[in-house]
């Protein structure tokens, strides 16, 4: 796509995330690309963390620490507010773990989202309740183990990226933090876009997934080339394009560098692996159109 | 119409809706629950019809309401929200967020009865099991004071920085007509300035809410809000007397009514006071020394100026259309706790009468100050009907 990074230092090191997190990173494309005219709500999660403890920040910007439900309901409240004042410049942005979009925010999101409210929504999707220690939410994949799941978790992931875009807001995008140009050039566009914008960001996560501390980029890609998680952009609930999808790379390479998935016997891996090309087929339909 | 005098015949729902008018909101986000729905819905009618310029949010829930206002707060707008019951209920963890977060909203709940089961009637146990949420507690008689009351607490909530809610009863106030006089927006501007707080969410300041804090920041927090919440008083006061030069409209933090040479006082909030105000005046007319006081504001509760009214009351009878099991009426266990350590204090009656919203006459309290002018009062609050 050939698209260059351009990034204004709004993030900075010495925050509080696990060493070689996907979060923090994904972060940092996020608010470096969004600029410091930007006001961010966060709730619980590793992002508040990150955030950090006050009165220290790791962005240079306003952020408003919310409830974990609340964070599209927040944003909404900013984003009137700034109307209502007539500041026409100032970008509002949520930026939400799976826990708090899949689950217990999901209500406010949709509502917010139906509202075509003007704000962008970041989901870093790190597939679980990652700072309370590795539990389940419904983004979590079909047979992962978490501290709620031991035995494997019995369905599959929500799929709220196609639910996010039946509710044919403006923008919906899905990315990822192993093809760091595409999240940031998907910030950009949201950037310029008014209206309700959502982009969930697969973030592998060290300590839920159980990866190495170097892993979380390679696991990232590999969750695209399988074909696990696609990266695609949807406007107006109608207009699908395909950036960077399936190469047919087998599901187990993706799921070996994983200790959640360590349970697996090979039936179960050929379960997943016909459940991922039977979601990728389906997908792959939308592009056509 | 005289701009002045602009005397119309309302609910009190509408009454309220009147009153929010003039203090121009800027945002307002709203959720529907009777019997506080009329509120938002005449808000709705005055910015279609342009009367009012306001950003309307239609939430998805009361929660989502609460959160909004407190971040359309924190960006340094006004906001007002309405709500009653469940609706309130469903708020709660965000009234904490609200105070925590020194958000000066100002909210009107309409008391009706919490589920389970379901009913519509009028009674207090909705916003007095609020009262530790860290907001300024109004309750009001009738549409005018609850017009009257919303503008001042504006004017309390913005000076002290902490949200408060005023209240009137289901259906007794809120959907009974009275004659209300709206005061000249001219005369609101100059009571009430524009809201501009210093501190606030704008990326020109760099100002961050709501991140982990140590023991010792979140200590003074607290205590920074205790002391905020304790000015109250004073500021409400003055906010009162202010309102009444404007206006010739005061009631006080508390009002005594035929006080005088009482040999009992009977103590309430809302709309009971009316009720109270009948029963005194008939009693008095027997030649019983009865009198009421009125408890106008709940949150901080006004302990001074309750201790100095009753010091020298031998009796007292408070009468709660509200209930907390476990410890009785709410504002019985506030009148115990305020006359605590009072030198040959009042003898407390605690009357539990209307919880659920059941009917209430002047003549059923004028039975009960007999009741109690001749027996002796118990610790615990007594069913009454
Ligand atoms: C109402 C409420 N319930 C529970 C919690 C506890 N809690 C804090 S963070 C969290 C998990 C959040 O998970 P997610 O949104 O996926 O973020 P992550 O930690 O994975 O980044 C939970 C359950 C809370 N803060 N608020
Ligand atoms: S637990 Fe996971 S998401 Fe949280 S900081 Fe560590 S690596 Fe990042
Ligand atoms: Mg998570």
């Amino acid at each position: 796509m050939g698209y260059q990074i351009n990034e204004e230092k709004v993030f900075n090191s010495g925050h509080a995330a696990c060493p070689g997190c996907s979060e923090a990173l994904a972060m940092r494309y996020i608010v470096n690309t969004l600029g410091p005219d930007t006001i961010g709500v966060v709730p619980p999660s590793c992002i508040a963390i990150i955030s950090g403890p006050q009165p220290l920040s790791s962005m240079r910007m306003p952020v408003y620490q919310t409830t974990l439900e609340a964070s599209a309901a927040s944003a909404t409240g900013i984003a009137r507010a700034l109307k209502a004042k007539g500041n026409d410049h100032t970008k509002v942005v949520a930026i939400a773990g799976d826990g708090g979009t899949y689950d217990i925010g999901f209500q406010s999101l949709s509502s917010a989202a139906e509202r075509n409210e003007d704000f962008i929504y970041i989901c870093l999707d790190n597939e679980g309740y990652m700072n309370t220690g590795a539990q389940k939410s419904s983004s979590t994949p079909y047979l992962a183990y978490t501290a709620s799941t031991p035995a494997g978790k019995p369905t599959p992931k929500k799929n709220l990226a196609e639910i996010m875009a039946a509710h044919r807001i403006p923008y919906m995008a899905t990315a990822t933090t192993g093809y760091p140009e595409d999240l940031a050039r998907k910030v950009a566009k949201a950037k310029g876009i008014r209206g309700l914008r959502f982009i969930v960001v697969l973030t592998p996560c060290l300590d839920g997934w159980g990866l190495a501390d170097n892993a979380g980029p390679k696991v990232s890609r590999l969750a695209v080339e399988t074909g696990v998680f696609p990266l695609y952009e949807v406007e107006n609930g109608e207009h699908y394009t395909l950036n960077y999808g399936s190469k047919g790379t087998p599901i187990n390479q993706y799921l070996s560098l994983q200790k959640r998935y360590r349970h697996l016997n090979q039936a179960q891996i050929e379960e997943i692996q016909i459940e991922v090309d039977n979601n990728w087929q389906r997908l792959h339909r939308k592009f056509s159109t | 119409m005289n701009e002045k005098n602009n005397r119309i015949l309302v609910n009190g729902n509408h009454a309220v809706a009147y009153g929010v008018k003039l203090a121009q909101p800027q945002v307002v986000p709203i959720y529907p629950i009777t019997p506080q729905t009329p509120i938002v819905e005449k808000i709705s009618e005055f910015q279609a019809a342009g009367e009012m310029v306001v950003e309307l949010v239609t939430a998805e829930s009361e929660h989502s309401a609460m959160a909004a206002c407190i971040t359309a707060s924190l960006t340094g707008a006004r906001v007002f929200t309405a709500t009653a019951s469940q609706g309130l209920m469903l708020m709660h963890e965000m009234l904490h967020y609200a105070s925590g977060a020194r958000a000066p909203i100002v909210m009107f709940n309409v008391n009706r009865t919490i589920g389970s089961p379901w009913g519509f009637w009028p009674d207090q146990t909705d916003s007095l099991a609020q009262r530790d949420t860290g907001w300024i507690h109004y309750y009001c008689e009738h549409g005018q004071e609850s017009l009257d009351t919303v503008l001042q607490a504006y004017r309390v909530a913005e000076k002290v920085m902490l949200p408060a809610m005023v209240m009137h009863e289901a259906f007794y106030v809120s959907h009974a007509l009275d004659i209300v006089e709206v005061p000249a927006q001219k005369d609101v501007d100059q009571y009430l300035p524009a809201f501009n707080p210093l501190h606030r969410l704008d990326p020109e300041i760099g100002e961050s809410w709501g991140n982990t804090v140590n023991q010792e920041m979140f200590y003074r927090h607290r205590r920074d809000l205790g002391l905020a919440m304790e000015s109250v008083i004073d500021v409400a006061q003055e906010a009162d007397t202010e309102w009444q030069e404007l206006t010739g409209r005061g009631y006080g933090i508390i009002e005594k009514y035929r006080c005088d040479d009482a040999e009992l006082v009977i103590v309430t909030m809302g709309s009971m006071v009316g009720t109270a105000r009948d029963a005194v005046d008939n009693l008095r007319m027997e030649g019983v020394p009865v009198g009421l006081l009125k408890v106008k504001l709940f949150r901080p509760f006004p302990t001074e100026a309750v201790r100095q009214a009753l010091m020298s009351v031998p009796k007292v009878m408070v009468l709660d259309r509200n209930f907390a099991p476990g410890t009785g009426g709410f504002l019985h266990q506030e009148l115990k706790a305020a006359l605590y350590g009072v030198d040959d204090g009042p003898g407390v009656h605690g009357y539990l009468t209307g919880v659920g919203g059941t009917n209430i006459s002047p003549n059923n309290i004028a039975a009960l100050v007999r009741e109690a002018m001749s027996t002796t009062p118990i610790a615990s609050s007594v069913w009454k009907g």
